[in-house]
């Protein structure tokens, strides 16, 4: 069988959910494409899962109310050891990163991480994914009774439910004790979109300023736009703007329709973070900027005077 | 307490990735400690500079070129080194497995490495790490506190951050923010042409690689390069939004 990892949060299937379904019906490798949902309190999620697979199963257990590593790990190499799985599919996000290499290392099978495309090739698969900061295209190839694949977020497109619910059934699993405690979360919260979602980012650098320049500029046209914002790494490390905002190899990686970037100059650690962005629009003072090596359109002049007038000319 | 420091020597991200026969080519270009793995080598060093009685390992798992990363590391301040020395290019769960090997020949309690390898792209080291080893693991720590075997600090999760307690032994995988790491003094580059570097074959480890790479292609995206001069801000400003809007068909 091929084993979907059900990606969820707040009662729903997040995005990578409908994506995972696709590179598994992509791989068409044999058995059914079989969601696994693990959680406490979970029904509205088997329920909406089941009309994207051919069977689901449930471990709904108090245990997994918080997420982690180990326990996660665990409860997937048990499912798939049972169930004879040739593929285990877990989300691209930064926890399904973190537990992968577990699974994988537990079923003594090869890890593909954060794939963009995947085929299969006889009993083995070949996968496209990138490295060298984004920079550059691999092709790796595995061949394995079992393979565990992380796709890339939002590189594959999102499947449609069907009509047809497919069986539940519910598991047992017998889970590991937990070893790191979570004293607190802090989360930043923003009224905007949020960067992963958005079709439209706006995001700033050194060149805007200051703090407050941000909140002009960058703030100010994202507003107009309905778009979400990013920053820089350098505009985060001043204390400008939070981390959660942060596009680029330490940060957040987002491929919007649209990045706007004002006042970037366009360091390989931020190109890697948005590279990938459909049309990629710079505002910058100068015209040697690497930004603009890779805008599809752009402006060299002062940030100051250029976005007060692209916010007028939106309003018109 | 004894600390392994799990490194990785990778292209300088300010040099041009270069290609030949299909394959990325490090030849000639400048190579450097990968940044994210800087952060662990600096806690390690200060934990021990904290007063605790601790030692620094330092190991690489790559070519011959790789030791000129570790003696950079043993510049910082690391105590010894230990390089496994292969050409085979191994994915990061098959070199967890010696990086485990080593961790239990040397008795360690805590390891570090970067949270994501500039080379590989890749997230996966440290939590296979931690599972051949059995141990726990946290991954993108931006603050950490050490009190005898205890640890706490705070982590990067999915939506914001988390602040968390774990017990040695532990894999830690760094990020930005959890320190600055120094550059290497003279005095210290000398100093550590003498510390204890020791080459161990690959062989012992029986180890294969769990996939391979058959091709690596330079992404190339066609950019429209549409660049207007701003010195009349006004009018560029409304000739660039009049091309997102009905060009480009970005903004409504």
């Amino acid at each position: 069988m091929i084993l979907i990892v059900v990606e969820h949060a707040n009662g729903k299937l997040s995005k990578s959910t409908y994506e995972m379904t696709t590179c598994a019906r992509e791989l068409s490798r044999e058995g059914p494409v079989t969601a696994l949902v693990l959680g406490s309190g979970t029904v509205a999620v088997a329920n909406a899962v089941e009309l994207l697979v051919d069977q689901v199963l449930v471990v709904d257990s108090p245990e997994l109310a918080q997420y982690d590593p180990e326990t996660w790990s665990a409860a997937v190499a048990q499912i798939a050891t049972e169930g004879e799985a040739n593929t285990v599919l877990i989300s691209g996000s930064r926890s399904g990163r973190e537990y992968s290499p577990r699974v994988a290392v537990k079923l003594d099978a090869p890890l593909l991480e954060d794939v963009v495309s995947v085929t299969s090739q006889g009993n083995g698969v070949s996968a496209q994914r990138y490295t060298y900061l984004a920079r550059v295209t691999e092709t790796i190839t595995a061949d394995a009774p079992v393979i565990v694949i992380t796709p890339k977020q939002a590189a594959f497109a999102a499947a449609t439910p069907g009509t047809q619910p497919a069986e539940q059934f519910d598991a047992d699993l017998s889970l590991p004790q937990r070893r790191v405690e979570i004293t607190g979360k802090s989360q930043e919260k923003t009224s905007r979109i949020s960067l992963a979602d958005a079709e439209i980012v706006v995001a700033g650098g050194r060149g805007v300023g200051s703090a407050e320049g941000f909140q002009t500029l960058v703030e100010g046209l994202a507003d107009q736009l309905g778009a979400a914002v990013a920053a820089t790494r350098a505009i985060v490390d001043a204390g400008w703007r939070p981390y959660s905002e942060q596009v680029g190899q330490t940060g957040k990686t987002v491929q919007p329709k649209a990045y706007i970037a004002i006042g970037i100059s366009g360091a390989v650690q931020h190109l890697s973070g948005m590279g990938k962005s459909k049309c990629i629009v710079a505002v910058n003072k100068d015209a040697d900027a690497p930004i603009f090596k890779v805008a599809d359109y752009g402006i060299v002049g002062d940030v100051n005077q250029v976005v007060p007038a692209m916010i007028a000319a939106i309003r018109k | 307490m004894r600390i392994l420091v799990v490194i990785r020597q990778v292209l300088d991200a300010e040099e041009t990735v270069r290609l030949r026969g299909g394959e990325v080519d490090l030849g000639a270009s400048k190579l450097v400690v990968d940044t994210m793995d800087e952060y662990g080598v600096e806690q390690a060093l200060r934990i021990r500079e904290g007063g605790m009685e601790a030692e620094v390992i330092a190991l690489a798992v790559g070519p011959e070129r790789s030791h000129e990363a570790l003696r950079t590391v043993l510049a910082m301040g690391a105590d010894r080194a230990i390089h496994v020395q292969t050409e085979l290019l191994l994915d990061p769960i098959a070199l967890s497995k010696v990086a485990a090997a080593i961790a239990k020949q040397e008795n360690v309690d805590l390891i570090f490495c970067g949270g994501q390898q500039a080379d590989w792209d890749s997230h996966a080291l440290g939590a296979a790490m931690a599972e051949r080893l059995q141990w726990p693991q946290v991954t993108w720590v931006n603050a950490l506190q050490v009190e005898g075997r205890k640890l706490s600090g705070r982590h990067d999760a999915e939506d914001g951050s988390e602040m968390f307690t774990v017990e040695l032994p532990v894999v830690l995988t760094t990020q930005q923010g959890l320190n600055e790491p120094r550059y290497p003094t003279v005095p210290n580059i000398m100093r550590a042409k003498r510390k204890e570097l020791r080459v161990q074959p690959l062989e012992t480890f029986q180890v294969e690689p769990k996939l391979n790479v058959v091709g690596e292609e330079i992404q190339v995206k066609t950019r429209l390069h549409k660049i207007l001069d701003g010195k009349d801000a006004p009018a560029a400003a409304a000739k660039l939004i009049g091309l997102l809007r009905e060009e480009a068909r970005v903004i409504a």
